[in-house]
């Protein structure tokens, strides 16, 4: 099956942990990646750019409306997704829980609807 | 077909059905499919056996049974497709659990615990699906002992199986490695089955005595393929706790203190398997919170009444237990240790010092251990006054007649 690990994390965090540390962070999340690939569970990641970039937008009644910023004003917003295959949740929660930005935020980890 | 042979094919059914389920769940890798093929097995015994005799080995006759069934089902459908194809073709190739193949059938009914007990399941969910697919109980029962309505049971069921569903929730032991944290879920599930069955409170008696007999039984499952001295702790618990249930109310149905219950009637052969097994748990290193509680519950259990009971060694338990789970509560069941121990006035000591700390106040039980300490002390005033605030902070009708009884005695000292 395929999971969608949802990947979020307070961006304030960034601004308050020691330097070498986030880039320790990075650096285990791109080597993360690579182990992903080579176990073949990886099937595309991406990391997002930071949510006061996001513009939220909607169509009601053919006329489109947008606003500045995420969907939900929550602490911990999306930051990245990897899309995964694992045999079963077991399997799919533990890759989500091993992924280096687990440990400061947190994944949601949710199965793709198969047609 | 005579009334009473009706009624024994009922019976052998009622009794098979969560194992047989539990392998058809495996074998056709989904509640939906396993129920229907139980069902179909079930028409198939109603039929078959009245005319040809109960089978030597009913178990094995309704897997096999539930396998054509389904077999015949999947052929049928519409959408039959290579996937079906696949399925039709393992399951027909697939080997059948027989009678003397008990590991087998202990193997899936285990796998299934963790299925059901998947930390993706919210706690309700855990229960209520433990209950229904493994024990076996009704919705009607499990909503007659956690006084819910029979609907709410019945969505949480039907909610849960479908997140099994589609989120591929597996029928599998768990890894190794993720085995201890899934066997404390499973443990807590039992452990909170037994509680609903054992707790003071209304509902159905005999569905009450079901839910603890039910999680004993599947604790015992659980020690049997899993080496967990946490396991063996908490059977050993739920023993110890139910062997006391025959004196553990009065002809009123009121709780009856520990010290104060007809030792006789409880099961002292219960309580041999219990204690022994609490021996075996706290011989372990890593030993947990459950195997201290029975640790405490076997020092009570084995002791011929209360001046008699070991006081020093069921403080040093909850000295221990404090240390793995600080608690106001563990630290107040401490203190009435330490007043067996030591006298009332080192008990009530302690209590006063964990009441300063305000966050027992509103607890009933505080005031009336408080109450009990000052009455034996020789204050009755100060205990009439504990056990009065300990009256008010309770609506629970038993606690309240057992607060007033204990009242009514001192004022006629």
């Amino acid at each position: 099956m395929r999971y969608l690990c949802l990947v979020c994390f307070d961006g304030k965090q960034i601004n308050t942990m020691p330097p070498a540390e986030w880039e320790r962070l990075v650096r285990e999340s791109a080597e993360y990646d690579r182990e992903l690939q080579r176990l073949g569970h990886y099937v595309h990641a991406e990391a997002l750019q930071s949510p006061d970039t996001a513009t939220t937008v909607r169509m009601r009644n053919g006329k489109m409306s947008a606003t500045d910023g995420p969907f939900a004003e929550l602490k911990e917003q999306v930051a990245g997704f990897i899309l995964i295959e694992a045999a079963d949740l077991n399997e799919a929660m533990r890759i989500g829980a091993n992924i280096p930005l687990a440990r400061i935020g947190s994944v949601e980890v949710r199965p793709v609807m198969e047609f | 077909m005579p009334e009473n042979a009706t009624a024994r094919i009922e019976a052998i059914y009622r009794a098979e059905a969560p194992r047989v389920l539990a392998t058809l769940i495996r074998l056709l890798d989904g509640f939906d499919r396993a129920e229907e093929a139980l069902h179909d097995a079930a028409i198939a015994a109603l039929d078959q056996w009245p005319r040809q005799g109960i089978p030597a080995n009913p178990r094995a006759w309704l897997v096999s049974a539930g396998r054509f069934k389904a077999i015949d089902r999947i052929r049928r459908d519409v959408r039959f497709d290579a996937v079906s194809a696949q399925l039709v073709q393992q399951l027909e190739l697939a080997t059948l659990p027989d009678d003397t193949d008990t590991p087998a059938i202990a193997d899936d009914q285990l796998r299934l615990i963790f299925t059901c007990c998947h930390p993706a399941l919210s706690p309700d969910a855990q229960v209520a699906l433990t209950l229904r697919e493994i024990a076996g109980l009704t919705t009607e029962d499990i909503a007659a002992a956690y006084l819910v309505p029979s609907a709410t049971i019945a969505q949480r069921i039907v909610r849960a199986k479908a997140k099994i569903r589609d989120a591929g929730i597996p029928y599998t032991v768990p890894e190794p490695a993720d085995l201890p944290d899934r066997i404390e879920a499973v443990l807590q599930v039992l452990y909170l089955i037994f509680n609903a069955g054992y707790s003071a409170g209304q509902g159905d008696t005999a569905i009450r005595a079901d839910l603890c007999a039910e999680a004993i039984r599947l604790c015992r499952l659980l020690v049997g393929l899993v080496d967990e001295p946490e396991a063996f702790g908490l059977l050993a618990l739920m023993l110890l706790n139910d062997a006391r249930r025959p004196a553990r109310l009065d002809a009123s149905g009121d709780l009856v203190p520990l010290t104060e219950q007809d030792r006789s009637r409880w099961h002292h052969a219960q309580i041999a398997e219990g204690a022994a097994l609490v021996q075996r748990a706290i011989r372990d290193r890593r030993i947990g919170a459950y195997s201290l509680q029975a640790a405490i519950a076997a020092a009570h259990s084995q002791s011929p009444n209360s001046a008699a009971t070991n006081w020093a060694q069921i403080v040093l338990y909850y000295d221990l237990l404090l240390r793995l789970e600080p608690s106001d509560i563990i630290a107040l069941n401490r203190a009435v240790a330490v007043g067996m121990r030591d006298g009332p006035q080192a008990g009530l000591a302690l209590a006063d010092a964990i009441l300063a700390s305000g966050d027992l106040d509103d607890y009933h039980l505080a005031h009336a251990t408080r109450a009990d300490f000052l009455a034996r002390l020789n204050r009755p005033d100060e205990a009439a006054a504990a056990y009065r605030l300990a009256l008010e902070l309770t609506r629970q009708a038993p606690e309240r007649r057992f607060l007033q009884k204990r009242l009514d005695a001192l004022s006629r000292r």
